[in-house]
């Protein structure tokens, strides 16, 4: 008896693994292995023709600290400064958007689903080639915002796009623009906010602002962690629209450098593809220490209710 | 009654408010539709949004393409991969989904865990030794680098979405067809995948969006133009003519977001729906 729910045991398991097996060989296959591969490469010089050769730390020792015989890069640095720039400055402004919008949305309007279709558009277009190259004319010398410029305000505004000064911020504006998925998510979250909590504190006299931070900003705090964290993840790989402006260089003077379009042409540019495989390792590592402090700090300011 | 009053002059000012900030974000993307009916030369002499002269001879050149590939090859490549990638999607991660959110099996905890780790990984861990793979494949410059992966259910996030809306549905019709002598499989075709339908169509949409949009892969499998995507096609335009040819450029512009429009617009709720339970990346 014993013997045959053993055998049962065995068999059920081995026909749930049978739907599992797809995901299992893509896992091993083509994710595991080529981690552990890039890891390996990331330790040597490899230019695709010849095999690799083991270098140990040198990449890394590049990257970071340099000397006279294999000196500092100073572009990677700079990548790696300019993708934080827009990281950091994008990614904020874009959840503060989003959460401005969904709060004069949350108001038992009539139109909110019309309006939740206009808002998405951006964020619906905003990951192709058209709209990058869109943005090319729009912040162009004599593109279309300096046109309106000139004839409406009469004023002398500088080429925007080539512009080292600015460039970064046309695509910070960019990605700024496509705040519909995070205004969706905090509209469905704002309607969880019991309408209760609100009347019972305006009862007590507490004002709009007030009830902001002492309400919905903590109810919300779990989602707006999450988005953090997502799209904190997904714009260190930013791509395309930089490829796009900077027509593939990441000009002007590397001022629109992200690190994922420098990986690129180092790895498939310059076929440096050890130094690409490490870069692609810092990257990761960046982004799991990012995470694990971002869990860390919400710990103590994410309030995910006491059940109440 | 007064505050009646007041909750209506506020909700009078909201709309107001979100309509002059909708107008000004689509701006951009209505000027590139006007632009693409407007004559080359006056496009950007041309600020208004209504064109002087209505022409369609930006698509007329636009659609020829540059040298002997037209924009109907770029189409039909984007059209191929995308219907791959979406059927791929479809039927191994929803399998998968399945096996994590329904079945009991030793270490299921522990491959969900990794299952959504990968969904944090940074693609570029894997970029490049995947490249190796598939050169040493033969694989350079056909659609399978784009589109294999995908029958090997890697994109975690699809996993995950199913996953939660499988996790959903009463359990008890899994129970009773059991009983009725429906194996796992059976139970996956017959119950659980009519079900996850909406949950489906989540799928289908957001593949096919972010595989047409995938420029970042397609850059760098694909070399000949007769290969060639729509954003390939879109850049090859952009690099290869120069300032004369913007209005044929805007027009496959617009041509190549009409699929994503037709799309959401026909399956708005779908698309919030799949938004509201999983946040999505944007």
């Amino acid at each position: 008896m014993n013997k045959k729910a053993r055998k049962r045991a065995i068999r059920e398991n081995l026909s749930s693994y049978a739907f599992l097996t797809p995901w299992l060989l893509g896992f091993f296959l083509l994710t595991l292995y080529p981690m552990l591969y890039s890891l390996y490469l990331s330790f040597t010089e490899f230019n695709i023709l010849q095999p690799p050769k083991w270098i140990g730390l040198r990449n890394y020792f590049i990257m970071f600290i340099g000397n006279e015989q294999f000196p500092r890069d100073e572009r990677f640095l700079n990548s790696l400064f300019v993708t934080f720039r827009f990281v950091f400055i994008s990614v904020p402004l874009k959840l503060a958007f989003a959460l401005a919008v969904a709060m004069l949305m949350n108001q038992r309007l009539k139109l909110i689903p019309f309006y939740r279709t206009l808002y998405y558009i951006p964020t619906l277009l905003g990951g192709s080639v058209a709209i990058a190259v869109l943005w090319r004319r729009l912040f162009a010398g004599d593109g279309v915002l300096n046109t309106i410029l000139r004839s409406a305000f009469n004023l002398n505004p500088p080429a925007w796009i080539s512009n080292p000064k600015y460039a970064l911020y046309t695509l910070i504006l960019l990605s700024v623009w496509q705040f519909g998925s995070p205004m969706i998510i905090f509209l469905a979250g704002l309607k969880q906010i019991p309408r209760e909590y609100y009347e019972a504190s305006s009862v007590d006299g507490a004002g709009k602002f007030r009830q902001f931070f002492a309400i919905t900003l903590p109810s919300l705090s779990p989602i707006i962690f999450f988005n953090l964290v997502m799209q904190m993840i997904s714009a260190f790989q930013s791509f395309t629209q930089a490829y796009i402006v900077s027509g593939g260089q990441g000009g002007p003077l590397d001022s629109t450098m992200f690190y994922s379009l420098y990986l690129y042409l180092k790895g498939f540019g310059f076929s440096e593809m050890g130094y690409a495989s490490a870069m692609a390792w810092v990257l990761l590592i960046i982004i799991a220490v990012l995470t694990a402090v971002a869990f860390k700090v919400s710990g103590s300011l994410v309030s995910y209710g006491s059940g109440e | 009654m007064k505050n009646r009053t007041a909750r209506r002059i506020s909700a009078g000012i909201s709309n107001i408010i979100i309509i002059v900030l909708g107008v000004g974000m689509l701006y951009p993307v209505v000027w590139l539709i006007a632009a693409s009916f407007k004559e080359s030369n006056t496009i950007f002499t041309d600020p208004a949004l209504i064109p002087k002269t209505f022409t369609l001879q930006n698509y007329v050149q636009g659609w020829k393409g540059i040298g002997i590939v037209g924009f109907g090859t770029f189409f039909k490549n984007s059209f191929i991969i995308c219907g791959l990638c979406v059927i791929a999607n479809v039927i191994f991660c929803s399998l998968t989904a399945y096996a994590f959110a329904r079945l009991r099996f030793a270490g299921r905890k522990f491959w969900f865990a990794v299952m959504m780790l990968t969904l944090m990984l940074p693609t570029h861990v894997t970029t490049i030794p995947r490249y190796i793979i598939f050169r040493s494949l033969g694989w350079i410059d056909t659609f399978l680098p784009l589109v294999v992966p995908k029958f090997f259910a890697t994109d975690a996030f699809f996993i995950f979405l199913l996953v939660q809306f499988i996790r959903s549905l009463p359990k008890e019709l899994d129970e009773s067809a059991l009983i009725d002598g429906c194996g796992k499989f059976g139970i996956y075709i017959r119950i659980v995948m009519p079900l996850t339908m909406p949950a489906l169509i989540t799928t289908v949409l957001f593949t096919f969006l972010w595989t047409w949009d995938d420029f970042f892969n397609q850059l760098l499998y694909l070399n000949s133009p007769a290969k060639y995507t729509v954003p390939m096609g879109l850049r090859l335009f952009l690099d290869s003519s120069g300032m004369s040819s913007w209005g044929p450029m805007f027009a496959m512009s617009v041509l190549s977001l009409v699929p994503c429009f037709i799309l959401f617009f026909s399956l708005q709720k779908y698309f919030v729906q799949g938004i509201t339970t999983t946040g999505i990346k944007g």
